[in-house]
């Protein structure tokens, strides 16, 4: 067995699906073992890769700095990210950046539970660079292939009974309770705004 | 099988449509020659060897192609200890870092290239740089996935009276550069003859502390969000890549007094961009001959129907 650690994928996924994840998970006893947010279409992410336009940025550190970012999607929906000493790069872009701005991130899922007990979902940059109108059309279109693929699987897994069972749909099914019908039709929505308009339409959804 | 056996094995082949001998006879030679008169395997071979084409009235000449090996194409190398025939050009010759080797370099055929080694102990003529050979009788070896052939004793080395195109084993990879790791931008190499390990805080780890050569290079990570692939872009793809040139990252390492600035410079043209890189694989590299940004359109429509089909 190989020892030396594979680099995680950075997983392709809209803001509705990802906040809608909160059950995280280790293989392994290892300390260092990568933990993974497992998506509600079934799929494990370490890591996410995400195209947006950066709306708002805040300083919400107390005696440090602790920067803040909220990055939407096509659908209206936030990614919300935070980035303090320890993500030096990342807080600085968001300290320098003038929203709004295309942005691309990579950056690991991090929870945290508030005090009502909610499970929040936020993402801990390791990298945010301004990016072109291009960049973020490729990353809709090829967030919502991943997304549609994850939910085909999902719903092939519900229709054969024995066969091919994929573990982290299982997964899913188990710890989620949630139509992902909705997720396709989010990327759906995301594919139709490129082509009505090319600038970025901020909009309420539901 | 043992090893006599192997040999034994060959040498029948050869001479079976000649003389009625089993492998069997073969083998017992052999074996007396090396069990009961400590004769050197090789030297055994040659013995036996030259004793058939004696009963045969045969040249040696007349052997050659008549190994029964299989003649392969180096793309097809996928087993070690496998013998194997290869017709070849010697793509590379490297410096050998050991007495025991001979020559260690690169062989290529129309489907790519593969490691070859030549023991010193063979006693084998020297392969010269872009001349195509046949090579009979060469053991396939495996180091970490990686496939390797071995010139031997039993080797026979013939110059081919053909030219061969040598195919690559390139590959092309396309997704968002989502990291470009340490070891970046604007670094320095040891300038000692044949070295050019890259220089940690001015240290090479071969040859202590030397005055650097400058040099440019981006290891980075493409990411498709189902594969990973770490990519390796050498000056020249560096430059094209992100528009500084290596006199240009002097300069601004200069100003700054710190070569970081360039590797950060780079970074922030680069990085959260999506490319289609391509070019021979290295390890776990893909060492960037050719590479494209990828700006056109997406193809949004073919994924809208996906999506509705569903």
């Amino acid at each position: 067995m190989a020892t030396t650690p594979t680099r995680e994928v950075a997983r392709r996924v809209f803001a509705g699906e990802f906040n809608d994840a909160h059950y995280t998970f280790k293989e392994s006893d290892d300390e260092r073992a990568p933990v993974y947010l497992l998506l509600p279409t079934g799929e494990r992410a370490n890591r996410v890769f995400v195209v947006g336009t950066l709306m708002e940025t805040e300083d919400v550190g107390d005696e440090s700095e602790y920067w803040q970012g909220q990055v939407i999607d096509p659908n209206g929906d936030r990614f919300y990210m935070y980035a303090g000493q320890y993500q030096p790069d990342a807080a600085s872009m968001l300290r320098d950046l003038e929203p709004p701005a295309y942005v691309a991130v990579v950056g690991k899922p991090r929870t945290y539970e508030t005090d009502d007990g909610e499970v929040n979902v936020s993402l801990r940059p390791e990298s945010i660079s301004e990016v072109d109108a291009a960049t973020r059309d490729r990353w809709v279109v090829e967030t919502a292939d991943r997304t549609v693929e994850r939910v085909r699987a999902f719903q092939a897994d519900e229709d054969e009974e024995s066969a091919a069972v994929d573990e982290y749909v299982e997964m899913a099914r188990e710890e989620y309770d949630l139509p992902v019908e909705n997720y396709r039709r989010a990327a759906v929505e995301a594919l139709e705004s490129l082509e009505t308009d090319d600038e970025p339409e901020v909009e309420a959804s539901d | 099988m043992t090893d006599l056996r192997t040999h034994a094995t060959e040498i029948h082949e050869q001479f079976e449509d000649q003389l009625d001998v089993s492998v069997e006879d073969v083998e017992e030679r052999l074996d007396t020659l090396v069990n009961e008169y400590k004769v050197p395997v090789s030297e055994a071979r040659r013995s036996v060897t030259n004793t058939y084409l004696d009963e045969a009235g045969m040249d040696r000449d007349q052997l050659q192609g008549g190994g029964g090996n299989d003649t392969v194409e180096v793309a097809d190398v996928d087993a070690p200890e496998q013998w194997v025939d290869v017709t070849a050009k010697v793509v590379e010759l490297w410096d050998a870092r050991s007495d025991a080797v001979a020559q260690v370099g690169l062989l290529g055929d129309e489907t790519g290239t593969i490691k070859f080694t030549k023991w010193s102990k063979s006693d084998l003529p020297d392969l010269e740089e872009g001349t195509v050979y046949d090579l009979r009788n060469v053991v396939t070896d495996e180091y970490q996935g990686r496939y390797s052939v071995k010139l031997n004793r039993t080797t026979v080395i013939e110059e081919a009276d053909e030219d061969i195109e040598v195919g690559d084993d390139a590959v092309t990879v396309e997704g968002a550069l989502v990291d470009i790791q340490s070891g970046s931008g604007l670094i320095k190499r040891c300038p000692e003859e044949e070295c050019t390990r890259v220089l940690q805080n001015g240290r090479c780890s071969e040859h202590g502390e030397v005055e650097g050569e400058f040099d440019l290079r981006i290891k980075g990570v493409l990411d498709d969000g189902e594969d990973v692939h770490e990519v390796l872009f050498d000056k020249e793809a560096t430059e094209d890549l992100t528009g500084i040139t290596l006199a240009q990252a002097k300069e601004m390492a200069m100003d700054a007094l710190d070569t970081s600035v360039v590797a950060d410079e780079m970074r922030e043209k680069i990085l959260g961009r999506y490319y289609r890189v391509e070019g021979p694989t290295f390890g776990r590299y893909v060492l960037v001959d050719g590479m494209e940004r990828l700006t056109d359109a997406p193809d949004a429509e073919s994924v809208l129907i996906k999506a509705r089909s569903i």
